[in-house]
């Protein structure tokens, strides 16, 4: 238990020290008890700050620290890393949070700021001087990571995984891998297409020794913690032995059922067995239970199964459950698009000629049910006039969402330049707010749109759409001209927002990590811990973190990959000891402690005394304040420790 | 009574009520001092003497932050606050304290204008309740 204790006020430049008198705060510390060193400076965390650190436990010989500074999400572990360097037990560091706490919030005040600050930084001494020196738990990891979704961002993780020697697995919800980037006709700035860039890869990953792909998976459980995490994975039913199909297709040639195709975007239609797309992978067929006559009237129908020349049609149910066991989870969940439908304004579902960027993708792939002819929905006519709506839905705090979605303005701009070259004498109109073109390459595309392809730009925000004498009537206001702007369209595509893949909140819950505003899932840290959560063990990549295009969504999977390898390299993970221990001799052996741990952590042993197990108690705590004895407690943080911590904050 | 200034003790679980108060703070957002924030692992941590102990000590109030129900870090730690934090404050009547003295609230990662704001009402709320009687009978 700390005596000699030394404490470190950081100024944060002005961050801290414009709201707080940091030197009042240094000087209080230096008068409490225990504390033998006092010292401030500008910036803590830069390498000076350090130095300072650590040439103070040396030479006052410290036993104990307490850093104020900023939140200890972005610097405790520095801070840890210091006294770990310089001998010190990292358990004997405690933080006081005076920026995002203090300083930030009470900007206005200075005198009740510093008030504040100091009882912070007077209560952390207060727990230090409790706090015992604690040695990490090593638990051996599983060197496996499983990656959920397989657009490219799970594809390159995946790959980047199995290429560093690590088994792999990925699990993707449809049929098959790839994801949006499978639907797009080409990509910006580039103008590559993605059957000549993400199929190949598509490819390497099935046919990796490393990597296992389970298709047309949702996760159904994950327990166990980082290193050692248990996942149990639903094998949705496909009607189709997979082993045995061959991805020939007679099947969807007989199959009497059309609806409209997921990967068509609802442009064009599928059967009720099917294989996705022609380079799908894996390239197997199944079949959709909603619409298929034989499993929805249980008889009848049957032509596929006597088609298929390998047998592997059975109509049978063949869900099935499968349990994995990984040290690490990368979730790479991506983006959905909003439904057009929202947007009644703009005539979607009303007017058979409004579509979305998404399904005007489709109209532009050569891969695409029009063979890349661009030709309107409704008469098969080639539209000579295409009005192109950016930010519906983004950028709209009054009704839909506050964020920019990124990549609307890009991909608008390849849509429109598209277009000009499928249909040299048309005419394109973008109505935007802005033009945010900021990636490599990306302004000189905007600028090639303009000027070679003579698309015209116009700022504005379209306020409806409407149909008049076989015209889309869009009507807009000019936010430069301030002038009434009516473009008369043969056919409308509506750039809607990027949301959140739907059921990835559940999956977050059952990940146990958190989101963001609008749904999107929260990193550790924004601008310095992209891709990791505060889950230990589980890496974000991609578009489920935030909207981004392919460029950015690549690199932060190689990130994830990165950061997922290097914490299964050790062969072992640290866990933090802050968990419970048991007084033996105070234990009345009521077992109200097993019955509330939701790890089934605590058991009663046969002298009738509650034992933790330290590689499953994960420090929550909920067993202590249940211990009518008192005899169960959180290692730092016993009930003592925090009885001083309230009488400390609660004196004046 | 215009120049009481409440001191309120807040339990804060790390994984969501402590990361709202970190982003208002990064937000800018600003509310009154009067809160001394304690980081709890779990808000399934506290135990209902930690409440008492501050009540007793002379605290105004005591606010506790929790995930939102099913957001539980631990499973669900926040539910096991819900029911001792409702039991506490009815017991607190006994030692002629208001309920009121207590709040409890759910309050994610994400949620830093819930944070400042109930951080400012429940201030004011304290304030109009004037200090702790316990307290009061002190010196």
């Amino acid at each position: 238990m700390p005596e000699r204790i030394g404490v470190f006020v950081c100024h944060c430049g002005q961050n801290i020290a414009g709201s707080v008198d940091v030197e009042k705060v240094r000087d209080e510390a230096a008068k409490l008890a225990g504390v033998v060193h006092a010292e401030d400076y500008v910036f803590m965390c830069s390498d000076p700050g350090q130095e300072l650190i650590r040439r103070a436990i040396h030479e006052k010989n410290l036993d104990g620290i307490v850093v104020a500074a900023c939140s200890p999400f972005l610097h405790k572990e520095t801070w840890q890393n210091i006294a770990k360097n310089t001998g010190l037990n990292p358990y004997l560091v405690e933080v006081a949070n005076i920026r995002e706490w203090v300083a930030w919030p009470h900007r206005n005040d200075k005198e009740k700021a510093t008030e504040k600050a100091i009882k912070m930084v007077e209560a952390a001494v207060a727990k230090l001087r409790s706090d015992v020196a604690l040695q990490p738990i090593k638990i051996p990891v599983k060197k496996s990571v499983l990656v959920i979704g397989g657009g490219i961002a799970g594809i390159q993780a995946a790959l980047d995984i199995a290429e560093a020697g690590l088994k792999v697995y990925l699990v993707e919800k449809d049929p098959s891998i790839g994801g949006k980037m499978a639907q797009l006709s080409e990509t910006f700035p580039t103008l590559d297409c993605p059957q000549c860039i993400l199929t190949p890869k598509m490819t390497e990953l099935a046919h990796h020794r490393n990597a296992t792909l389970l298709t047309y998976s949702e996760i159904e459980d994950v327990t166990g913690s980082a290193g050692n995490f248990k996942v149990k994975v639903r094998r949705k039913a496909t009607y189709v032995n997979w082993d045995k199909c061959v991805g020939c297709g007679s099947c969807m040639q007989v199959c009497p059922v059309e609806v409209p195709s997921e990967y068509e975007a609802g442009i064009a239609n599928r059967k009720a067995i099917y294989i996705p797309f022609p380079q799908a992978v894996p390239n197997k067929a199944v079949i959709d239970p909603m619409s298929c006559l034989r499993l929805k009237y249980g008889k009848g129908c049957g032509l596929c199964a006597k088609e298929c020349p390998a047998g592997a049609i059975s109509f049978k149910n063949n869900e099935r459950f499968e349990e994995l066991e990984v040290g690490a989870i990368i979730v790479a969940t991506g983006l959905e698009v909003m439904d057009a439908s929202n947007f009644a304004e703009y005539g979607h579902g009303k007017y058979k000629d409004v579509i979305t960027g998404l399904q005007f993708e489709r109209l532009l792939a050569p891969s695409g049910p029009t063979q890349g002819r661009v030709i309107r929905p409704s008469d098969g006519k080639v539209p000579k006039e295409v009005a192109f709506i950016q930010c519906v839905g983004s950028r709209d705090p009054e009704n839909w969402n506050p964020y920019c979605s990124k990549i609307c303005c890009m991909y608008t701009a390849k849509q429109a330049l598209l277009y000009k070259e499928a249909v040299p004498d048309g005419q394109a109109y973008v109505f935007y707010i802005d033009i945010r073109a900021d990636g490599k390459g990306y302004e000189e595309f905007i600028h090639r749109a303009m000027s070679e392809h003579k698309i015209v730009y116009i700022r504005g925000k379209v306020g409806k759409v409407y149909e008049e004498e076989g015209k889309l009537k869009v009507v807009a206001v000019d936010t430069l001209t301030g002038k009434k702007v009516e473009v008369n369209a043969d056919l409308v595509v509506l750039a809607t927002a990027a949301v959140p893949s739907p059921g990835v909140k559940e999956l977050a819950k059952k990940l146990r990590i958190q989101l963001s505003e609008g749904g999107w899932l929260k990193e550790a840290h924004l601008k310095l811990r992209p891709v990791e959560t505060l889950t230990t063990g589980v890496y974000i990549a991609g578009a489920a973190q935030y909207p981004k295009d392919i460029t950015d969504t690549v690199a932060q999977a190689s990130g994830a990959a990165a950061k997922a390898i290097s914490f299964l390299s050790k062969g072992y993970v640290e866990r933090e000891p802050l968990v419970a221990k048991v007084d033996e001799d105070i234990c009345s052996g009521c077992g109200n402690c097993v019955a509330l741990c939701p790890y089934g952590a605590v058991e009663l042993t046969d002298e009738r005394v509650a034992k933790v197990d330290e590689a499953l108690c994960e420090g929550c705590g909920a067993c202590t304040a249940a211990c009518t004895a008192g005899a169960i407690s959180l290692v730092n943080y016993d009930k003592r420790q925090l009885f001083d911590l309230i009488s400390t904050l609660v004196r004046r | 009574m215009s120049d009481f200034e409440p001191v309120i003790i807040g339990f804060l679980c790390k994984w969501c009520a402590s990361a709202a108060a970190d982003l208002a703070g990064t937000s800018r957002l600003q509310y009154p001092a009067n809160l001394r924030p304690i980081m709890v692992n779990c808000s399934g941590f506290i135990d209902t003497s930690y409440i008492l102990r501050a009540l007793l000590e002379g605290a105004d109030g005591v606010l506790i932050g929790a995930c939102h129900p099913g957001d539980c870090h631990y499973v669900d730690g926040n539910l096991k606050a819900r029911r001792r934090i409702a039991i506490i404050k009815n017991s607190i009547k006994a030692l002629s304290l208001e309920p009121e003295r207590i709040r409890f609230e759910f309050i994610s990662t994400s949620e830093g204008a819930k944070f400042a704001r109930v951080v400012r009402e429940f201030t004011e709320q304290i304030k109009a309740l004037g200090p702790n009687p316990l307290k009061r009978n002190e010196r």
